[in-house]
């Protein structure tokens, strides 16, 4: 038995991708995605530019719709609602609870930009989940001293650089504790010398946080070194898939290696 | 008439013509904030995913802003009581607020169409991921974004409105106009009171487009360093053009 195989026997899964497909027009970006995704499991998800990677985690944050196909997240169907005995396309409510516990980090940080980080922070627990204001101020403050920007809580995002924005934007994320942490492509936006920073802080939630967290990601070294399992996306399928250690180091998939090989020389 | 001027008709006619004022201003403040108002509805019903609907207040629009407010005026205050069933009686004053402020809603809609398409597709995606509810996305995250640029030019169209509220003279609104028109009639005399028409336009309408020309310099200056953060030169050029695309600069 490998060690995925060991999580995954000992948990029910938080999400389940089902035959999930995504076209656009002819354009079929996804052909049938399977996947689990356990509570507390690290994923990273690699793949060339066009692959599909990013729509997998959109249509879990609800972004984009599935063609076709179910995701369920803690046993009820995302997309699809039941009505009447029949199942139909799921409403804003039906959306608005299920996606409670999912949450998502940006390429393009996407702060408010009209608010103070630590307002950009408190928005959402405030009139969303319509927490105590006090408690979520000093949840906030915590969360944002823990991402190194403790020092900075009346500044605007626009004050800030981008590792400091996209470090906002994840313990914007992080205040909301959700089960599920998605990131997409988080460090691609960034200066080349910013990216450690964040990093340093993915690493960080993954070492002590127990949520779940699927990184969709370019950094193969960082990939390999704190997720549980990587999933090789080529072509719209999930091409291969296992520990770090097997996708990045042992497989045999002729695709995958070329794709390494381009990014190992750069 | 008379050919020359003469300042004792232009003393008496002075008092006359301004007893009009608080009609006038209380007029445009009316017809201003009905078409900011009913801007919304404009906005938020073309926003209706079902197109029928759609389509058919898109055209309503276009037919509202190709036709002439004086005509529309006249419409409301002569036709619509001969209309069957919703054919009602309205005194000239609301009349002169519905006629004028349906008009000037149809550009105020477009305005708010404009500001609301500026902000980013992110923020939208970011308010989702947060889990708002629809009407916290509006209230919260896309209004507070998508208005105060719109402000510099919702004051350009407040001072246009201004000046076409001379109109509702045409149905009896008793306004700077109404009173100039009624003095002339009553007196012979034309030249003087329309003079002070033109003066109290003038001094009126220039120091706001001052004001309005600094409250968009100001808003600039803030927008720029908040809100459009991660845009590329090219598209915040194609961006501040879209949002100033008014060609009904004061």
């Amino acid at each position: 038995m490998t060690e995925i195989e060991k999580i995954n026997k000992s948990t029910e899964p938080i999400v389940k991708y089902q035959n999930v497909t995504k076209s656009y027009g002819d354009f079929h970006v996804l052909k049938g995605i399977n996947l689990d995704i356990h509570p507390g499991e690290k994923i990273a998800v690699i793949g060339p530019s066009g692959s599909g990677k990013t729509t997998i985690i959109r249509m879990l944050m609800t972004l984009e719709e599935p063609t076709s196909g179910d995701i369920i997240v803690n046993g009820t169907n995302l997309w699809k609602m039941e009505k009447s005995g029949s199942m139909i396309r799921a409403n804003e409510k039906h959306l608005r609870e299920v996606r409670g516990d999912i949450g998502m980090v940006f390429q393009h940080f996407n702060l408010f930009p009209h608010m103070t980080i630590l307002e950009n922070c408190m928005s959402a627990p405030i009139h969303v989940k319509k927490e105590n204001k006090d408690e979520v101020r000093e949840r906030s403050v915590q969360m944002l001293g823990r991402v190194g920007l403790g020092d900075k809580l009346d500044f605007y995002p626009s004050q800030l650089s981008g590792g400091q924005k996209q470090r906002v934007a994840m313990a914007r994320a992080l205040v909301m504790r959700p089960k599920i942490m998605l990131f997409d492509e988080v460090t691609s936006a960034l200066d080349p010398e910013l990216v450690g920073e964040v990093l340093e802080v993915i690493r960080d939630i993954a070492q002590n946080d127990d949520m779940a967290m699927v990184l969709v990601t370019h950094e193969m070294d960082f990939a390999l070194d704190i997720a549980d399992k990587v999933l090789f996306l080529d072509q719209g399928v999930i091409a291969e898939q296992g520990t770090a250690s097997e996708v990045l180091e042992h497989s045999t998939n002729e695709r995958l290696q070329n794709f390494l090989r381009r990014f190992r020389k750069v | 008439m008379s050919n020359n001027w003469r300042w004792e008709t232009f003393f008496e006619a002075m008092p006359i013509v301004l007893k009009g004022l608080g009609i006038t201003i209380g007029l445009t403040f009316a017809c201003f904030g009905f078409a900011l108002i009913f801007g919304f509805v404009w906005t938020f019903i073309r926003r209706i995913p079902f197109s029928p609907i759609r389509w058919f207040v898109t055209w309503v629009m276009e037919f509202i802003r190709s036709t002439p407010p004086l005509v529309q005026l006249f419409f409301v205050y002569y036709a619509l009581p001969m209309v069957p069933v919703i054919g009602v009686t309205l005194d000239p004053f609301t009349c002169a607020v519905l006629g004028i402020g349906i008009h000037y809603s149809t550009y105020i809609g477009e305005i708010y169409r404009s500001g609301i398409d500026s902000v980013d597709k992110g923020q939208w995606e970011a308010s989702t991921a947060l889990n708002f509810s629809t009407l916290d996305k509006w209230k919260k995250i896309i209004l507070p974004q998508a208005l105060p640029p719109t402000i510099p030019m919702l004051g350009n169209y407040f001072i246009i409105m201004f000046k076409e509220v001379p109109l509702a003279s045409t149905i009896g609104v008793g306004g700077i106009m109404f009173m100039a028109n009624s003095y002339g009639a009553l007196n012979f005399a034309y030249l003087e009171p329309l003079t002070i028409v033109g003066i109290i336009f003038l001094l009126l309408s220039y120091p706001s487009s001052i004001l309005i020309n600094k409250l968009e310099v100001k808003l600039n200056t803030r927008f720029d360093k908040n809100a459009l953060i991660g845009k590329s030169p090219k598209k915040r050029f194609f961006l501040s053009k879209n949002l100033e695309g008014s060609d009904r600069i004061v």
